[in-house]
């Protein structure tokens, strides 16, 4: 059973990287234009222009 | 452009030496636009940036202070194909944040759930009934690391609206949600210290993360709704041409105009401002404001009201800000009053808070002196006694009502209506009576040809050509109804109207005595009552051509079917024969004319006095102390902006179809409600007992929460799918 002791901080830590991640995400201001974003995905304009 | 314009009062300054500024962008609605806009702007000189939201339909503009002038950055969107309308800086930002901390309480809960219930599900599946365990305990002390800390942070917005309610020494549903979270952690925070075997950590963190997503729905839907409402407010942003200490006249936004100001108004434009007319003279329509179709003339030191339109002449009018004796202090002290005895109508929400936070804390001390009585521990007592709280506590009622209102909000919004509020639903809902007022409300703002069948095609086309050469707002009626598009060479006489040559004979266009047509006047207006007459002289013969506010086109199907279910009335600030015109083309038995703003209200008193629940439609600024007196209220868009402010609801478009909409949607929301608080009352009736008896595990308590929070969330879509039957 001590395969706990660091397996369980282990599953904690990486909830925890979830949750910074999205709030991270949040504090981005990643959420505020949800519409937009699926269109700026397949713009081209990070292409060097020729 | 006419006149430079003054844009200064909606640049903000977010950092030294950058100006920024939030427009509302018309027909953004793909990716194309998103790069479109956003190159466009900044290529031009001075432009540090520039971001499209596609999901609110604004754009942000960055640039270098004074680098360049902001109307040119509209020119520029303007000749990109996407008309721009600046957005006031204080409208944007604020609401956002409470959202924000929602959706960040809601992302802690959600975690904390997810790890408390990893280790929940490894004890139900043995651990738990192991007698002596320190698999058991490490696991419980591991739930109560995360759980404690993230509830303290995620249950915050709940603390505080329960600390108001109870400072107000009132109950919410708050209380309850507050005392049984916080009651929940610290018992199971005892158990575990205890080593006993179960604890109810998992049950409390589900809890916040159910209740949470209610809020955020909800909170969500209303922001979206009242972002939608700015920019409308945006895009109709009225105008005015003010005259600057330095003689130039600018054109600046309507709410950089502050009183004292003086503002140019040209024959033909309509008004936005109340004040006092300084210099000039005009026939004035005021249709939009009192309701009465038939101009009134004004001269200096005269009142005029946004939104008249100002017919003959040019205008000087100086800005009031407190007026007395006019009719904006009648309607000001008439609204204040409205408002003051606005029957606090208590929510459904609110009505089962009410009787559900006694009963809940109630049965749970019964338990517990219960389980005393009958010889068990206090400890035991106790926790029996906390397990009825947990296992009632509001969660499917929290999401009952909110998830309707959401799903139905929704729906209402693509059928063309906005609700200004959330309760607005169930008003709605119980509305029995509907009083529509006629002008702009039935009838459309903007002036139509009445009599076209009765005149010759060749008089009608050459009367439209003619008025092509007019600045006469009802000029423009006979110029749609003969679709003309080549303009005569004509001379304007000003307040008169419009003469030309055509063919070697003259030709006139305007008042009856300027064509000399009184004979064929009253023929028409006994039977236009209601219309404005516009004469047309030829050397040979006179016509003359009614033109009037056209009713709503499918006003009259839409009357006869809110007819079917419920009583319709008309109260109108017109005169008899026109509103009794109206009435008896939409078939509506039931109308007053020549009523005042006070009148209106009377009447809505009367009825409710016979108790009915009346649904008042309208538009004008008589109209606005009604819309707060009624029980419920819905305007269409283009209405006065202190009637918008009253109404519960803004319906959108030309069709009077949302109103009739609204009332289905409401009716089958409401029902939807109740079925919901139903559910979420047969929960506990199950629930309850076991409790009580003390059977309820800590997995008893999350299969029964989660079920009946989905069962009532699914239950709410329903409102989705309403039809509107058409």
């Amino acid at each position: 059973m001590n395969v706990i002791v660091y397996l369980a901080p282990l599953a904690l830590a990486l909830g925890g990287l979830g949750l910074a991640a999205f709030l991270w995400a949040l504090r981005n201001g990643q959420f505020d234009d949800l519409e937009g974003a699926a269109w700026r995905a397949i713009s081209d304009d990070d292409l060097p222009e020729d | 452009m006419a006149e430079a314009q003054d844009l200064s009062f909606f640049v903000r300054h977010p950092v030294e030496g950058i100006a920024a500024m939030d427009l509302v962008v018309e027909g953004v609605h793909c990716g194309a636009c998103i790069v479109a806009i956003e190159k466009g702007l900044k290529r031009e000189a001075g432009v540090r940036g520039a971001r499209v939201n596609l999901a609110s339909k604004r754009v942000t503009v960055e640039w270098s202070e004074g680098a360049l002038e902001p109307p040119a950055i509209l020119e520029r969107l303007e000749t990109l194909g996407y008309p721009a309308h600046p957005l006031a800086a204080e409208a944007v930002d604020d609401e956002g944040k409470a959202e924000k901390r929602l959706l960040r309480s809601l992302g802690v809960a959600a975690f904390a759930s997810m790890n408390v219930m990893l280790l929940s599900i490894s004890l139900w599946a043995g651990a738990e009934s192991d007698p002596n365990s320190a698999t058991r305990d490490l696991f419980h002390w591991l739930s109560a690391l995360i759980a404690l800390p993230c509830s303290a942070y995620a249950g915050l917005p709940f603390f505080e609206s329960a600390g108001r309610a109870l400072r107000a020494r009132s109950v919410n549903m708050d209380v309850p949600i507050s005392v049984a979270i916080v009651l929940s952690l610290a018992m199971s925070l005892f158990q575990t210290i205890a080593h006993e075997r179960t604890a109810y950590f998992e049950s409390a963190v589900m809890l916040l993360t159910f209740l949470l997503a209610g809020r955020y729905l909800d909170r969500r839907m209303r922001r979206r709704t009242r972002d939608f409402a700015v920019n409308l407010s945006a895009i109709r942003a009225d105008r005015a041409t003010k005259l600057f200490d330095d003689g130039e006249a600018r054109e600046a936004p309507i709410a950089a105009i502050r009183p004292g100001d003086l503002v140019l108004v040209r024959a033909g434009e309509r008004i936005a401002v109340d004040g006092t007319v300084e210099d000039g003279r005009s026939e004035v329509d005021q249709s939009l404001v009192t309701g009465e179709t038939r101009p009134v003339e004004v001269s200096p030191g005269a009142q005029v009201y946004a939104g008249s339109l100002s017919l003959t002449g040019g205008l000087r009018v100086r800005v009031k800000n407190a007026a007395t004796g006019t009719l904006l202090d009648e309607v000001n002290a008439l609204l204040a009053k409205a408002v003051e005895q606005r029957s606090s109508y208590v929510c459904l929400a609110d009505r089962a808070a009410r009787w559900y936070a006694p009963v809940v804390h109630l049965t749970a001390l019964a338990t517990f002196l219960g389980w005393l009585a009958l010889g068990a521990g206090w400890e035991r007592a106790m926790i029996v006694a906390i397990t009825v709280l947990i296992i009632t506590c509001p969660c499917a009622l929290g999401l009952a009502v909110p998830a309707v209102q959401v799903v139905a909000a929704g729906a209402m919004f693509r059928r063309g209506l906005i609700l200004n509020s959330g309760d607005a639903l169930e008003r709605l809902a119980e509305a029995d009576t509907v009083v529509f007022d006629k002008t702009g409300t039935l009838t459309q703002a903007k002036p139509a040809l009445a009599n076209g069948a009765d005149i010759a095609a060749d008089d009608l086309a050459l009367a439209g050509s003619l008025a092509l050469a007019s600045r006469h707002p009802l000029a423009r009626a006979i110029v749609e109804a003969a679709g003309a598009t080549t303009p005569m060479i004509a001379h304007e006489f000003p307040g008169q109207g419009v003469s030309a040559l055509y063919r070697g004979s003259r030709l006139k266009l305007g008042s009856v005595a300027f064509c000399k047509a009184e004979a064929e006047a009253a023929r028409v207006a006994a039977a236009w009552p209601d219309a404005s007459l516009i004469a047309f002289r030829t050397p040979e013969r006179a016509v003359v051509f009614a033109v009037r506010q056209e009713l709503r086109p499918d006003a009259r199907s839409v009357v006869a079917r809110i007819a079917c279910e419920h009583e319709v009335e008309i109260l109108s600030g017109d005169r008899e024969p026109a509103v009794a015109l109206v009435a008896r083309e939409l078939g509506v038995a039931r109308f007053e004319h020549d009523m005042k703003p006070a009148d209106k209200i009377a009447r809505l008193k009367v009825l409710e006095a016979a108790g009915k629940r009346p649904l008042m439609v309208g538009d004008g600024l008589n109209d606005a102390p009604a819309l707060a007196a009624a029980h419920v209220s819905i305007s269409p868009i283009s209405a006065a902006h202190i009637a918008q402010a009253q109404a519960d609801a803004v319906f959108l478009g030309e069709r009077l179809a949302p109103v009739a909409e609204a009332l289905k949607l409401a009716a089958k929301a409401r029902s939807l409600m109740v079925e919901n608080i139903w559910l979420s009352v047969v929960y506990n009736l199950i629930a309850v007992p076991l409790a009580v008896l003390g059977c309820v595990t800590p997995l008893i308590a999350a299969l029964a929460m989660s079920s009946s929070s989905v069962l009532v969330t699914l239950n709410a879509l329903r409102a989705h799918r309403a039809q509107g039957s058409r």
